[in-house]
């Protein structure tokens, strides 16, 4: 096997290299040649971040031959980013795949066979023979890992499948990698996700505060509202905060680079500071916040026989107990400047100047964070630890004053979050771990009570059964523990679609590979191109991309966008909504529901699930028709060919009923009809009389905010938001004598995400090809390295090599590497660790203990 | 005629013919050979010319010397680590044999040890140079601001984020984007002072034809006429006015107002008025009900 | 035509076809050995981080450690005004020590790679039978010479190393060589259709730094056995400066020694080869006498 990953890690570079040389995009020549007559624009919404940028489409001869920034989205104002530049290249890359591959031996499948063409029929019956069978073990036995890339109906689509059709919660969506402990504090402090604020925020701030985000490069439109506000606002400053120096803190009037975990005293500190200044904002306290404390020494998030684990008091524990303000005051009262300072490393007068801002009554905050407070071990505690300060201020839900969790993905709030494609949702913020909720769902999908899996394995207090004939127990499985499961034996059948998650799972080495290539486990990967996921695979999908379907992505302020299907894929690609249709008609609903189940709703017998979940009269409710613009223009819409009806306005109006309709279980989410949005450059929900939210909680912005009532948290049942006190916890792991170096992972501007697209631009590939090792020169220097020098990153779980950057954009405090993870050549989550937060189950890509040594 | 008059007058005629074919010879090769030279070097001046999008490698003394000391022996390219420089091929508008490298394809990696330098036999790369920092193979400059998507609004910054002389060859000078009214422009600015012209701007731009090229620092920078002294950088160098500090200004100014001499000018002080802002209550002061 | 492939026919009958054409089988094993040892060596280095040698032969290094620079692209450097390091110094001594030892215009049989186009080129003269030769002086070179110094001077820069075929075939051969073939080729041409030998003994100005360098070489072409001379005149067929040869196959008479002395002579051995009579051996410039005297220096030999 060791021979067999060298192998696979070389082969990754020179796909990545072969695929990236001279591309241009076919026809483009051609169609520009003859000007710009003949070119049909329509707008769609940017592929990458969760930004959410507009942009507009130019198609010729059924090919994309043009873009331009939407000059009138309200986000980016015809703006794009590098990436964004060269948007229609993705879909011209030179090794896009166009028919589905299956691993064989003498024509029969084969786990250690090589990939060969097959037909769809072929693949669909192959792995429809393995989720049989796979189910049949309980519903951890299969699994399915999406995307806060899919569109909003594909994630309801798999929703529906996994959850109600195979009647499992293995279902996750690699937002796990990336929001989770965001969504975990708004449930804790607000009982509702995603952000109250809107992107006005930044205009209307008068102060920035960045928690570990690197705006500059993650968020580049952002980032450049951001900065323009700071030129143009007399007063306005940026503060920074971060394990390493990056781009913003080019902008920053306040750069302070803390020891990593150490945000969580700085934080305290804060809270302390505006208490002990009196400065808190007591009104707004005595109406609208209860205060909380967590249980602490929660573990890492670790398998349960890891020493720390084991070491841990309440691991993975996350209850509140109601406290006092004065037993708030006090459990923050050691947190002050010194001990901030001290823990942190960062001077005293910055941490100070930082926590006057919060405190200035005058002075409206907003403060930003991504992936440095989300991937973190105790992530769900310093998102909360930040909506403190604010709440202790009260300064949130109103233009400027705004606590704002950036997104990393285009859809991370739009799909994953909003349709609930996590392990434990169901769409509109219900969850499976209530009765209710569930029955709910039911209800709305046309489905016998008892049909979707409770977390617990019980419904109404019952054991539930299952196919196999005994009782289904719990069935929560998060995304890293799913490699786990495929590692143990557990998940036999693992279907990914939309991310590329062999590359992007922490600990390569021990859990994601041995577990996929496992001998009885068949991975699926749906994928545009041959990414380090589909070559661990067995089974690879051609997957339809961005605007080769109809599709819509809900951006990180609330806003839905939508875009119709531009032009057609390569070959047999099929979009990821089709083939979660498509597939679902190779089951039948004995294949996979116990007898009792069917016995509810007699006439699902002998149907498959397609007939259950799609057939089912309101998916298929709207007819076949032609796709137009008021402009004229006409749209193709392969799955309304394919499957006879308007697929994706079925499946939206019905996962409106969970938002909109009139007796839903929670108010707040929803969402205007499928043609508003096709017509509207996004908007931002909850949307009430036509009518779209800027602002949530406050009255005269939110309509679920009745007048007198001035804030309401009404994802609350008292209308009160939480404040909760978590203390500093150190990291899972920390740099020791021999592995002496912090490493963070992260991304850069010119690539997105795993490389899959962006490395076959071949400018961006070209501006940046390889991932390197920024570090410090005095770190260079000691061990006899140079800029330039190769190195071996080292840790307790793996190794790979790359080259040493002293004088790179990214600059390291002494004793911190930071590598970016974008390269398929240079796999850096061979290295890092699946320490989670023990509460969001979100993995820590941040902190590792590492050393570098001369390669 | 005889033989023996011949060959008895024949010597001298001989000796005295030979010694005109001497003369003539001499002549004839001192004339092709001098028009062949003149040849050569009227053409050689032409063809000297480095074109302005080859580079020299670090460390190049300046053009004219460089031709004088450069034996064209690819000893520089050889030791080039990353296969950048390349030798001048007849049939190119480099000068024959003579190294460079063309920033687009491949720049200059800027090696802390500059291998290429101390192994040029001649000199003709300047063996003085040991801080690849302090090298002037080129200026950079952002050739087309029309094109330059910087320029437009649009978050690119490849130029800026690959420059090893990170900060200080090319800074980003934020500027509000009018067009947009919200966002910023980040446009790369480059400096000569730290510039070594490694190319890597050029290499890196992502543009069909690259917006940001690096040329001979004589083609790119300008001169300020040698009279002229900039002020402001003239009071910082020598650390405060070069002629005795302005006097203290007053001016006559109604209530209320202030004048900033070397500042904001006219102020109007944001002062406590006798009145409230809300006109109805100087309207209906004095009425108030008790 | 017919006589001429009778040339070397006596030789090969005599001493048998190794001994007629040993030196010349030897001098292109060491021409086409420096050249690839010049073309080996960047492959080696990426194997077995080695150098052998790199550069070309206006400057190379050999073994990492010996700088060696050709004397005239030394001489227009200095002449451009350039003074260099004390590489290019060094290594223009070491160059000179060389060539000052085994003879100047070694560099040109036995080294340089336009001889085998230049010979090429006369062979097929021959074999085509051109006849018409235009006569130029042998010591146009010189004033070549003259003429590439002084143009370095005025233009300040090696303006010569425009067209020097000399440098640009190896350079192009190891670099890469771009138009330089048409040069070469004009070589070629010049050689086959204009005047025999033209380039390489009549105009190459780097020729003709060599035979300045040659003047005091020890290591010549000595005609110890003249008297054995069967007047077969293939020597003087096959020599590229044949004018060298007469004075000391024919000189006796006049008092002239058996040291071929002129430093034009490129030692190139190949007419020990094609002596059928074993005229001529290598040996040194030494003992320089009449046959009386020489007794022991015959058995000096290369």
């Amino acid at each position: 096997m060791k021979q067999t990953r060298r192998e696979f890690i070389k082969n990754n570079a020179i796909a990545v290299t072969a695929a990236t040389a001279g591309m241009t995009i076919p026809g483009v020549k051609e169609a520009l040649a003859a000007g710009d007559d003949g070119i049909r624009w329509d707008k769609a919404a940017c592929r990458y971040c969760g930004t959410g940028c507009s942009v507009l489409i130019g198609t010729k001869g059924g090919k994309v031959v043009a873009s331009q920034g939407d000059p009138d989205a309200p986000v980016n104002r015809g703006l794009n980013c590098i990436k964004g530049y060269f948007l229609p290249k993705i879909l011209y890359g030179k090794d896009r795949l166009t028919q589905p591959m299956l691993r064989k031996t003498n024509g029969k499948y084969d786990k250690n066979g090589k990939f060969e063409p097959v037909s769809w029929d072929e693949a669909f019956k192959t792995m429809a023979e393995k989720w049989v069978a796979a189910r049949k073990k309980g519903p951890k036995g299969v699994g399915m890992f999406g995307s806060g890339q899919w569109t909003v109906w594909e994630g309801y689509a798999a929703s529906k499948l996994l959850k109600a059709g195979f009647r499992s919660n293995s279902l996750e969506p690699n937002a796990r990698h990336c929001m989770a402990s965001a969504v975990g504090a708004f449930m804790r402090g607000f009982g509702i996700d995603e952000p109250m604020g809107c992107y006005d925020d930044l205009e209307h701030a008068d102060v920035f505060v960045l928690w570990g985000a690197n705006m500059a490069e993650m968020h580049p439109i952002l980032w450049s509202r951001l900065t323009d506000t700071r030129l143009t606002k007399p007063g306005c400053e940026v503060h920074v905060l971060s394990t390493y120096e990056h781009r913003c803190f080019e902008l920053a009037d306040n750069g302070m680079v803390f020891t990593p975990q150490t945000d969580l005293a700085i934080a305290n500190y804060i809270a302390n500071y505006i208490i002990q200044n009196k400065a808190y904002n007591k009104a707004f306290l005595d109406q609208h916040v209860n205060f909380t404390k967590t249980v602490t020494d929660i573990g890492y998030g670790l398998r349960p026989d890891h020493p720390l684990q084991k070491a841990a008091k309440n691991p993975n524990k996350g209850a509140l107990t109601k406290i006092s303000f004065d037993e708030y005051a006090k459990s923050v009262e050691s947190y002050t400047v010194e001990y901030a300072s001290k823990l942190s490393g960062v001077p005293k007068k910055q941490l100070e100047r930082l926590a006057k801002a919060y405190a200035d009554p005058n002075k409206k905050v907003s403060s930003y964070w991504t992936m440095g407070m989300n991937q973190h071990t105790r992530g769900v505690w310093m998102n909360g630890l930040v909506y403190n300060i604010h709440l202790l201020m009260g300064k949130i839900s109103e233009p400027g004053n705004s606590p704002f969790s950036l997104t990393g993905q285009p859809s991370a709030c739009g799909t994953a979050r909003e349709v609930g494609t996590f392990t434990h949702r169901l769409p509109a913020d219900l969850v499976t771990k209530k009765d209710a909720h569930c029955k709910f769902a039911e209800k709305v999908w046309k489905l016998p009570a008892g049909t979707i899996p409770r977390a617990d394995g019980k419904s109404d207090g019952a054991d539930q059964p299952d196919i196999s004939g005994k009782p289904m127990g719990k069935t929560l499985i998060h995304a890293v523990a799913m490699h786990r499961a495929l590692k143990d034996g557990v998940m036999n059948t693992f279907w990914v679609m939309c991310n590329n998650n062999m590359q992007a799972a922490a600990n390569m080495n021990e859990e994601s590979w041995p577990g996929w290539r496992a001998p009885d486990n068949f991975v699926t990967v749906s994928d545009p191109y041959p990414t380090v996921s589909a070559q661990a695979a067995d089974l690879v999908l051609p997957t339809a991309m961005w605007i080769e379907k109809e599709g819509a992505y809900g951006n990180a302020e609330r806003r839905t966008q939508f875009w119709r299907q531009q032009t057609g894929a390569p070959g047999e690609a099929k979009s990821d909504l089709w083939q979660l249709m498509e597939f679902s008609k190779y089951v039948k609903v004995e294949d996979v529901w116990p007898e009792e189940l069917i016995a509810k709703s007699p006439e699902y017998k002998g149907k498959t699930l397609y007939d259950v979940l799609y057939a089912n009269g309101q998916v298929d409710k709207f007819p076949k028709t032609q796709v137009t613009d008021d402009r004229g223009n006409t749209y193709q819409n392969d799955e309304m060919d394919h499957f006879g009806y308007y697929v994706q306005k079925g499946l939206f109006e019905e996962y409106r009923m969970f938002n909109s309709a009139d007796n839903i279980p929670k108010k707040g989410h929803e969402m205007a009809e499928f043609e508003a949005y096709h017509k509207a450059r996004g908007i931002r929900w909850p949307v009430v009389n036509g009518k779209e939210t800027l602002w949530r909680f406050r009255e005269g912005y939110d309509p679920h905010v009745a007048k007198g009532e001035g804030v309401k948290f009404y994802g609350k049942p008292d209308g009160k938001a939480n404040i909760i006190f978590g203390p500093y916890e150190p990291a899972a792991e920390s740099p020791d004598k021999e592995y002496d170096m912090w490493l963070c992972t992260g991304r850069v501007l010119e690539h997105w995400h795993s490389g899959s697209m962006t490395q076959r631009v071949p400018e961006l590939h070209r501006a940046v090809p390889d991932a390197v090792v920024f570090m410090h020169p005095k770190d260079a220097k000691k061990r006899r390295l140079r800029n330039g020098s190769k190195v071996k990153v080292v840790s307790r779980r793996g190794e790979i090599e790359s080259v040493v950057e002293t004088r790179g954009r990214n600059r390291p405090p002494e004793g911190l590497v930071f590598v970016p993870w974008f390269d398929a050549g240079r796999l850096i989550n061979k290295v890092t660790l699946d320490a989670t937060d023990p509460l969001s189950k979100e993995t820590d890509y941040k902190k590792c203990a590492v050393k570098i040594v001369k390669a | 005629m005889t033989d023996k008059t011949r060959s008895k007058g024949g010597k001298e005629r001989n000796e005295a013919l030979s010694r005109r074919r001497f003369l003539a010879d001499t002549a004839r090769a001192a004339c092709s050979v001098g028009l062949l030279g003149l040849g050569i070097g009227l053409y050689s001046q032409r063809a000297n010319s480095l074109p302005a999008l080859a580079i020299r490698p670090p460390g190049a003394l300046d053009e004219d010397n460089f031709l004088a000391a450069c034996t064209r022996c690819g000893l520089c390219v050889r030791d080039c680590p990353y296969d950048v420089l390349k030798l001048g091929e007849v049939g190119e508008d480099v000068p024959t044999g003579t190294p460079y490298f063309t920033a687009r394809e491949k720049a200059c990696v800027m090696c802390e040890d500059i291998p290429c330098v101390p192994v040029c036999p001649t000199g003709a790369l300047d063996h003085e140079l040991t801080d690849i920092n302090d090298s002037r193979m080129g200026l950079a400059v952002v050739s087309d601001e029309e094109t330059c998507i910087a320029f437009l609004g649009l978050r690119c910054e490849v130029c800026y984020n690959i420059c090893p002389i990170r900060g200080k060859a090319i800074t980003l000078d934020r500027q509000h984007n009018i067009r947009s009214g919200k966002h910023a422009l980040f446009i790369p600015v480059v400096h000569s002072d730290a510039c070594t012209g490694c190319g890597l701007c050029e290499q890196a731009c992502i543009l069909e034809e690259a917006a940001i090229r690096v040329l001979p620092k004589h083609l790119v920078k300008g001169e300020l006429g040698k009279h002229y002294r900039v002020g402001w950088e003239e009071k910082e160098r020598a650390g405060g006015a070069l002629v005795t500090p302005d006097v203290e200004h007053r001016y006559t100014l109604p209530e209320g107002m202030r004048y900033e001499h070397a500042g904001e000018g006219l102020i109007t002080e944001e002062a406590e008025t006798p009145f409230s802002d809300n006109p109805l209550n100087t309207l209906n002061r004095g009425l108030e009900t008790e | 035509m017919a006589k001429y492939e009778k040339l070397g026919a006596d030789a090969i009958a005599e001493k048998g076809w190794w001994q007629a054409y040993k030196w010349l089988l030897l001098r292109r094993v060491s021409q086409l050995g420096i050249l690839a040892l010049f073309l080996v060596s960047p492959w080696l280095y990426r194997q077995y981080e080695i150098w052998i040698i790199k550069g070309n032969l206006s400057s190379s290094l050999l073994l990492d450690t010996v700088p060696m620079t050709d004397p005239l692209i030394f001489l227009q450097m200095v002449a451009s005004g350039h003074w260099p390091v004390t590489t290019a110094i060094t290594g223009v001594l070491i160059v000179l020590a060389f060539y000052l030892l085994v003879g100047g215009r070694v560099y040109c049989s036995w080294v340089c790679p336009v001889n085998m186009v230049t010979d090429a080129a006369n062979w097929l003269r021959e074999k085509l039978g051109i006849k018409p030769s235009t006569r130029l002086s042998r010591n146009l070179r010189y004033w070549l010479l003259a003429m590439v110094i002084l143009l370095s001077a005025i233009t300040g820069t090696m303006a010569y190393e425009m067209f020097n075929p000399v440098s640009m075939l190896h350079r192009g051969i190891i670099f890469g060589m771009g138009l330089a073939w048409t040069i070469v080729f004009g070589v070629f041409l010049f050689d086959l259709l204009v005047t025999k030998r033209g380039w390489c003994s009549h105009l190459c100005p780097m020729g003709a730094t060599y035979s300045l360098i040659g003047k005091f070489s020890p290591l010549r072409v000595r005609a110890d056995k003249r008297e054995a001379c069967n007047d077969c005149m293939e020597c003087f067929v096959v020599c590229p400066e044949s004018q060298v040869i007469k004075p000391a196959l024919k000189g006796e008479a006049k008092g002239i020694g058996p040291v071929i002395m002129s430093s034009e002579c490129t030692n190139c051995g190949r007419c020990i080869d094609i002596c059928s009579k074993e005229v001529f051996h290598f040996g040194t410039r030494f003992h320089n006498q009449m046959k009386a005297e020489r007794v022991n220096d015959s058995t000096q030999s290369a």
